[in-house]
């Protein structure tokens, strides 16, 4: 019983002073022109897929002097997200964010920036607004028209005229990708058709693969994907005979006779200009976006099946995206019902804001977005 | 290159499904209705199903043979379920809560070891086609079947035989169906019990294992999406009947592999009602099936839910 006074007490002062060491340690930064960014994601950093993405971009900063980072892997959507941030900030000293998932923006990050006015936050994915925190701020990246160039590519390979897409959900920006791709392939060939299977969420590995052998069934041998993993995918539709076209990052290792090219984000661009602007003690933008001119996005090595009339093309329209103001959504554009989405003489560049809220299927795919 | 199938692409893929995907529900199945004929449930083979895709995984890429891969898988099973059978046989432990907290435990441990293995890839388990008198190359694609199928068929029927006919059989149910009895008889109740549920652990393991080693064939961290958990669910549905869970698990794996079959064909709104087939399809049977005079026909009277 006498021990047990003691024992609060100590129990008390460490307490305290762990408290007071976030405090100690965020003075270190300023003086020393040294910076700690923090890098959050939803899954595996290494998953073939977007946050493998996300994790090269860091990986490719963390040399850079004066700078440290952290990582975090497999941080939901949810409060936990709340939680990796404020460690991040009072163990790490960490005064630059990046969670990377499209989910932890509202109320999560929002509130945590109001939180720690002294902290900078930027999230993936293209939702701040003026109204939001001055702290924080969000990039993304264009990679539609990066889609659009695999579609020619894949417009060029199908034999069946028959392509695959395995999407998780219809929103407007897979929506976005499917239409690209199928756009660049009819550029090819208008009589081509895009056979598109949602799978309700983003990483369902057995609806992934059972939905590549329903494709494959029907005809299609060309197929590219929307999940956050394409790694089952790969594997399934090469396995049964299919090319395949990548995203998020590249899957060639997986399939080096088989894979075509694909859409890959480069977020070391992105990642970079933060760092290089937080160094030097410069403010940081909130908005942030690019594509392939802004080399936020890329396109993977063409693999060795790809034919040289499919090269040529590809190599042509990817010459005019690096002029910028490239429009792939452009009319006159007819929907998959048969209503006119786009009047003729209209154009949506990349950079538009009314293909953020794209809520329909192009002329040419096979699917629903409901 | 491909035949036209139209709308026979539906059955088919129901059936190319049912053969692809159900071998995790059997197998966990199976062991599990050891495990509750013996009078304990184990809700943790969903974190031993897991543990087992990454341990056969890596056992395959470490040795170079998938089949030894399985092996080690179903050895760390074992190991899972000796565990809970052990824990489960201190007084007054919930074999319940035991197996949530061992499910957490097996995710937890999975991921931990299975960082550098989501990488690289290991040597995957053979095919054995059943399709090569068909010039149908969509069906000659669905009748690729894994051995471990057939070997699940087998142990089902074994398992059967077992319960039905034979003494160790008769002591499993006894132990599971009045520990008195079986106390009474001069039977040994905890290691009977303790040797069921690392029986339940091993099967988890292997379905692992295949999911890893064979369909959809790569270890990442969200290869299971339950079906260690619905597995569970499958033995109280089959009733405790091997030969059902056979069925059971045909007809959730057929139903799962409804929703892509019928987008594929051009069927394409409604995708998430199709994605619940499975579970719409379990309501309507128990709904036919049930009767006031036989609700606990075949459930084991010592198991805690039914006590």
């Amino acid at each position: 019983m006498t021990m047990l006074p003691l024992n609060r007490r100590r129990f008390l002062m460490a307490g305290a002073a762990l408290g007071a060491s976030p405090l100690l340690m965020r003075v270190s930064p300023a003086a020393a022109a040294s910076l700690t960014a923090g890098f959050i994601y939803v899954g595996p950093r290494d998953d073939f897929g977007y946050n493998q993405s996300h994790a090269e971009g860091a990986a490719a900063i963390k040399d850079m002097a004066g700078l440290t980072i952290t990582e975090e892997e497999n941080v939901a959507e949810s409060d936990a997200v709340v939680k990796t941030m404020e460690s991040m900030i009072q163990l790490d000293g960490a005064s630059l964010l990046f969670p990377t998932s499209f989910g932890y923006y509202k109320p999560f990050v929002v509130d945590t920036a109001k939180q720690y006015p002294d902290v900078e936050f930027r999230h993936c994915g293209g939702l701040w607004t003026p109204k939001d925190p001055k702290n924080a701020g969000s990039y993304f990246g264009y990679i539609g028209t990066a889609q659009y160039i695999c579609g020619i590519v894949a417009g060029h390979m199908t034999k069946s005229k028959r392509l695959g897409f395995v999407a998780a959900k219809p929103i407007p920006q897979v929506l976005m990708n499917i239409n690209a791709y199928t756009l660049g392939a009819r550029s090819v060939d208008p009589s081509i058709k895009t056979q598109v299977i949602f799978t309700g969420d983003w990483a369902m590995p057995v609806k992934e693969a059972e939905a590549v052998n329903a494709l494959v069934d029907q005809g299609a041998d060309v197929l590219t994907c929307h999940v956050d993993s394409p790694k089952v995918f790969v594997q399934t539709a090469t396995g049964r005979g299919a090319f395949v076209s990548g995203y998020h990052t590249s899957q060639a290792p997986l399939a080096p006779q088989k894979y075509l090219t694909g859409a890959e984000w480069h977020w070391a661009t992105v990642y970079k200009m933060f760092a290089e602007k937080a160094l030097a003690g410069q403010p940081l933008p909130n908005f942030v976006r690019g594509g392939l001119a802004e080399d936020f996005v890329k396109i993977s090595p063409y693999g060795p099946a790809v034919t040289e009339a499919a090269r040529k093309q590809a190599d042509a329209v990817k010459a005019e995206v690096m002029k910028g103001g490239y429009a792939v959504i452009k009319g006159p554009l007819k929907d998959n019902k048969g209503n006119t989405v786009v009047a003729a003489g209209k154009a949506y560049p990349e950079t538009a804001i009314e293909l953020e809220t794209m809520d329909y299927l192009v002329e040419g795919v096979i699917g629903s977005t409901s | 290159m491909t035949t036209d199938l139209g709308i026979w692409a539906v059955p088919l893929a129901v059936l190319g499904g049912a053969l692809r995907v159900s071998t995790p529900f059997l197998f966990v199945s199976l062991g599990e209705c050891v495990t509750e004929k013996s009078g304990r449930i184990n809700l943790g083979l969903e974190g031993t199903l897991v543990f087992g895709a990454m341990a056969g995984y890596g056992g395959s890429l470490l040795t170079g043979s998938p089949w030894l891969g399985v092996l080690i898988a179903g050895l760390a099973g074992v190991l899972f379920g000796l565990m809970h059978g052990a824990v489960c046989s201190l007084p007054r432990v919930n074999d319940i809560a035991v197996g949530i907290a061992m499910m957490l435990l097996g995710t937890g441990v999975a991921f931990f070891f299975g960082k550098p293995l989501i990488q690289p890839a290991a040597p995957m388990l053979p095919a054995i086609s059943f399709g090569g008198w068909s010039d149908v190359p969509q069906l000659r694609a669905a009748l690729e079947v894994s051995p471990l199928f057939l070997i699940g068929i087998l142990v089902a029927v074994l398992l059967a035989f077992m319960f039905k006919r034979t003494r160790l059989g008769l002591i499993i149910r006894m132990v599971g169906d009045s520990a008195d009895a079986a106390r009474a008889m001069g039977y040994p109740i905890l290691p009977v019990r303790i040797g069921a549920t690392a029986f339940g652990g091993f099967m988890a393991g292997v379905a692992g294992a295949y999911l890893s080693l064979y369909y959809p064939g790569s270890w990442n961290e969200h290869i299971s999406s339950g079906q260690g958990l619905i597995a569970v669910a499958l033995v109280i549905f089959a009733r405790w009947n091997p030969i059902a869970c056979f069925g059971a698990a045909l007809l959730f794996g057929g139903a799962g592999a409804l929703g892509p079959a019928l987008q594929s064909v051009g069927v394409t709104s409604g995708y998430y009602l199709f994605y619940a087939a499975p579970y719409i399809l379990t309501l309507v049977i128990l709904f036919f099936t049930s009767s006031r005079n036989r609700a606990l026909d075949g459930a084991p009277r010592e198991l805690s839910i039914t006590k």
